[in-house]
Parts: C-alpha cells; sequence; structure tokens
C-alpha cells in the first residue's frame, strides 16, 4: 500500500499527521457530546468516566492523548518548516516530535492506571 | 543496499520492462547479462539493441546532465543513467516503467509537455528590467537572495521531482515542485520585474499552499536540490504579502 | 485563504493544546470525576474564553484538514464536499460551545 517513493521517514511523518488529524476529527463529536451530558445529565457523565477505567479504555485513551500529541508536536514541526528559515535536519526534528508524542502519552498512561 | 543480482546459469538476471501506451500496456519479463558494473541505461540499451528493438526510451548525454533517461525504477523515479543496478535490484529484479504524473507516449517515454507547461503557469520565465543602455546589477553572490536563488537554479526539468510528488499524483492544476523551485528562484532575484504577480500566481490554489511538505521531492532529486525549501519560502512570502495586502487573491 | 486559516488556527491552539494536554495528565490522577472536574470549570470565565477559543479553532481547522483530505482521499468534488466541510466545522462549533456551556454554566 506505500508505494517505493513513499519509503522515507518524512512521508510517514506526514502520514502519521493526517491519521492522527483524522481520529481527532473523529473523537471530538463524541469528546463534546459526553462533555454536554453535564447540562443536565450528570448520572450519564459519571456513567461515562466510570467507564474509563476499564483497560481496554486506558489504552484508547492513551491512543487518543499520542494522537493529539502527535498532532501537535508534528504541527509545530510543520510550521517551524514553513515560517522559520529552513533548517536541514528535517528527520531530527521528525524524530523529536514522535518522541516527545510518545513519552507524554505514556505519562499519562502511567498516571492514569 | 547493494548487492549483485542473482544470475541464473547464462549469467542472466530478469528485467520487467512495461510496454504500451496511453491507452494501455504490461509488463514484459527480459533476461539481460549480468556485468560487474552496469547502470540501469546499459540494460535499457542492451535490450533495445539484443532482445526487442521495438523497445522506445529516452537518453541523450548518458553522463547525467540532460536529465532525459528519468524514469522509474523499482517504484523510485530516478535517471537511469547514473542509478547502479547493484545499488537498486530488489529481490532479483529490475521493474522499469515510464515517469509517473505524466501521459505515456509509448513504453518508457512520457509527455512532458504538461511538466512544462505548469513551470510556464508559474510564471517561471525570467522578466527582465533593465536595458542594454543600463549598467550591469550588481548581484553580491553572498547576499541572501542570491543564495536562495543559487541553490535552486542547477535544476535541469528531468521531472523526477514531478513524478515522486503526490500532490501532483492527487490535484491535476497542482503545478509541482520544478515549477515551483524554479519561481522561488526568480521571486530572490532583485533584476526580475514580476514578483507581485509571480507570488500572486504561486499563491493560489494550484501553488505552493497544496504542498504538504512530504519531501519526496528533495529525497529524490538527483542533483539534490530542495524544492520542499523552496516552496516553504513561497509559502512565508506569498502569507506575508497576503497579510500586508500588497498582493490580493481576488486580483487577476 | 484556507492556508493562512489553517495555519493560524492552528497557530492559536499550539498553546491551548498543550495547556490541554498538561491539563489531561494532571487531572487523569487518581481517576477522573464529574464533580471534582465540573468544580474546576462551573463559573469560570478563564475555562469558558480558553476553551471558546479551542472549539473555535478546532473547528476551522478540522474543517480545512477533512477538505483537504476529502479532495485528496475520497476524491469529492462541488456540493459533497462543501457539505463536508461546512457539516464539520458548524457541527464542531455547535457541539463544542454546547459542551463548553455545560461545564461552565450547567
Amino acid at each position: 500500500m506505500i508505494k517505493p517513493h513513499q519509503k522515507h521517514s518524512l512521508w510517514l511523518a506526514a502520514l502519521v499527521h493526517r491519521v492522527s488529524g483524522i481520529g481527532l476529527a473523529l473523537f471530538l463529536p463524541f469528546h463534546f457530546y459526553v462533555l454536554g451530558l453535564a447540562l443536565n445529565d450528570t448520572a450519564t457523565l459519571d456513567t461515562f468516566l466510570r467507564w474509563t477505567e476499564h483497560p481496554m479504555l486506558k489504552v484508547a485513551e492513551f491512543g487518543l492523548v499520542l494522537f493529539l500529541a502527535l498532532h501537535l508536536f508534528g504541527g509545530l514541526r510543520l510550521l517551524a518548516l514553513e515560517f522559520m528559515p529552513w533548517n536541514p535536519a528535517q528527520k531530527t526534528f521528525a524524530a523529536l516530535a514522535a518522541a516527545l508524542s510518545v513519552f507524554i502519552a505514556l505519562l499519562f498512561l502511567l498516571k492514569s492506571i | 543496499m547493494i548487492s549483485q543480482p542473482l544470475r541464473n546459469n547464462a549469467g542472466q538476471f530478469k528485467v520487467s520492462v512495461w510496454r504500451g501506451d496511453g491507452t494501455g500496456g504490461r509488463h514484459v519479463d527480459y533476461d539481460v547479462p549480468g556485468l560487474e558494473s552496469q547502470t540501469v541505461l546499459d540494460v535499457v540499451t542492451w535490450i533495445q539493441r539484443h532482445s526487442d528493438p521495438s523497445l522506445s526510451y529516452r537518453f541523450a548525454c548518458r553522463v547525467g546532465m540532460c536529465g532525459s533517461c528519468a524514469m522509474m525504477v523499482n517504484g523510485v523515479p530516478r535517471w537511469t543513467c547514473r542509478t547502479h543496478v547493484r545499488n537498486v535490484i530488489k529481490g532479483n529484479v529490475l521493474i522499469l516503467e515510464p515517469l509517473r504524473n505524466l501521459p505515456i507516449i509509448k513504453d518508457l517515454a512520457c509527455d512532458m509537455s504538461a511538466f512544462f507547461e505548469k513551470w510556464d503557469d508559474a510564471m517561471g520565465r525570467f522578466h527582465p528590467t533593465a536595458t542594454r543602455s543600463d549598467d550591469v546589477e550588481s548581484i553580491r553572490p553572498g547576499s541572501i537572495g542570491r543564495r536562495e536563488a543559487d541553490a535552486g537554479i542547477e535544476c535541469i526539468n528531468c521531472a523526477v521531482c514531478y513524478s515522486a510528488c503526490d500532490v501532483v499524483a492527487y490535484k491535476q492544476d497542482y503545478v509541482g515542485p520544478a515549477a515551483l523551485n524554479r519561481a522561488w528562484t526568480l521571486v530572490n532575484d532583485v533584476r526580475d520585474a514580476a514578483r507581485g504577480a509571480r507570488l500572486r500566481v504561486v499563491a493560489s490554489d494550484a501553488g505552493c499552499h497544496s504542498c504538504h511538505s512530504h519531501q519526496s521531492c528533495t529525497t529524490w532529486c538527483p542533483n539534490k536540490l530542495n524544492p520542499t525549501a523552496s516552496i516553504a519560502g513561497l509559502k512565508r512570502q506569498s502569507a506575508l504579502a497576503i497579510l500586508t495586502g500588497k498582493i490580493s487573491l481576488n486580483d487577476e | 485563504m484556507l492556508f493562512l486559516a489553517q495555519r493560524i488556527s492552528a497557530l492559536i491552539m499550539a498553546p491551548l493544546a498543550l495547556v490541554h494536554l498538561v491539563l489531561i495528565v494532571y487531572a487523569v490522577q487518581g481517576g477522573l470525576d464529574a464533580q471534582e472536574i465540573l468544580s474546576r470549570t462551573r463559573g469560570s470565565i478563564a475555562w469558558a474564553t480558553l476553551y471558546g477559543l479551542f472549539v473555535i479553532a478546532v473547528s476551522v481547522h478540522a474543517a480545512i484538514g477533512l477538505r483537504t483530505i476529502g479532495q485528496e482521499w475520497l476524491k469529492l468534488q462541488g456540493t459533497l464536499l462543501n457539505v463536508l466541510t461546512w457539516g464539520s466545522g458548524l457541527g464542531l462549533l455547535l457541539l463544542g460551545f454546547r459542551a463548553v456551556y455545560a461545564v461552565v454554566a450547567g
């Protein structure tokens, strides 16, 4: 599915950025809906929040936090690429963004269990 | 990875070449003698001379300065004259196809018209300001603008970057990395008269703002140019020009 | 124009998203509880402003991002593409403001 000419790190970084963006865009409506339950159904809100204790949900949350971090730090990398003078260390920046994202997501996971 | 192709008992290896035209085609296999040191151009030439004279392909200088021999080699756009078989052979097969993102004329030769038209669309031409009675413009080679321009002017229009670009593949209108790289060198040329007009053109939907910075163009450019950096420069300059009101996207 | 809107919304969201990440990591400790969360957000102008801004920015950013994906991967054009863009943008804006209102005003 990935073509030979696409097999390089910065293309992968772009794919990660796009996929994480899609994931976040799909999650947001659900996120907003759950928060909206605070309006007149705090009981259901509490039920949802209790569900998040389930291990599978913890993994899912880890994934979401990872997506947010990847998209944010990847996005910062892109903003720097586009609006600051060119820096040849492109792969280094991509690696840094990925590493920072994994760190934060793991921090979240370990603090949440 | 450097490896010699596994040869059969007759010292040959398999080359799968796309044969056909704009209406369609298929891959045809040839057995080519393996040599200690051979380029992909050597291979294509051997096939055409000894195996199948009906094979169509392009080359000219054969020393890496004209860009005519560009084609897809195992899925990656390269200059065949500067690609050694041992550097790209995969699983003992060499797959040769015409450049991606361009219409096919026959076999390995594609129609470069769209590539050059887009060069023009992005205002890749120099617009002079001085006349022969003016003094020669004094350009400092070390000035920022000149260094930016110099970084991109070695482009020989081979279309490797254009073939590697996924936005070109997705978007019919996108002018592509080579055209934008050229536009950037001219935007940085103080002698050029059309800076404003060119920024307006490249800021359009078909221009630099469509680039996603995949950097495939930079990865595969045989001349080691960096169209992504040039396009980033255009993004900066055109955004600045729009925000400061110097150009308006509504102008025509 | 879309390019600028995308980059500007990104710039606005960068610090907001960072704050959100830090808050998430902090808040998740000891489990999530509606009362605990709401006691901090209820009646807070700061919360309303920051997250209200976050909602506007994300609605613009996601709508444009989805538009690009619709064009490139789904080959959408014309009306269908506009429905995707405006639908996602307005949808996120409305649901988002409702969510902010819910946790601030309740």
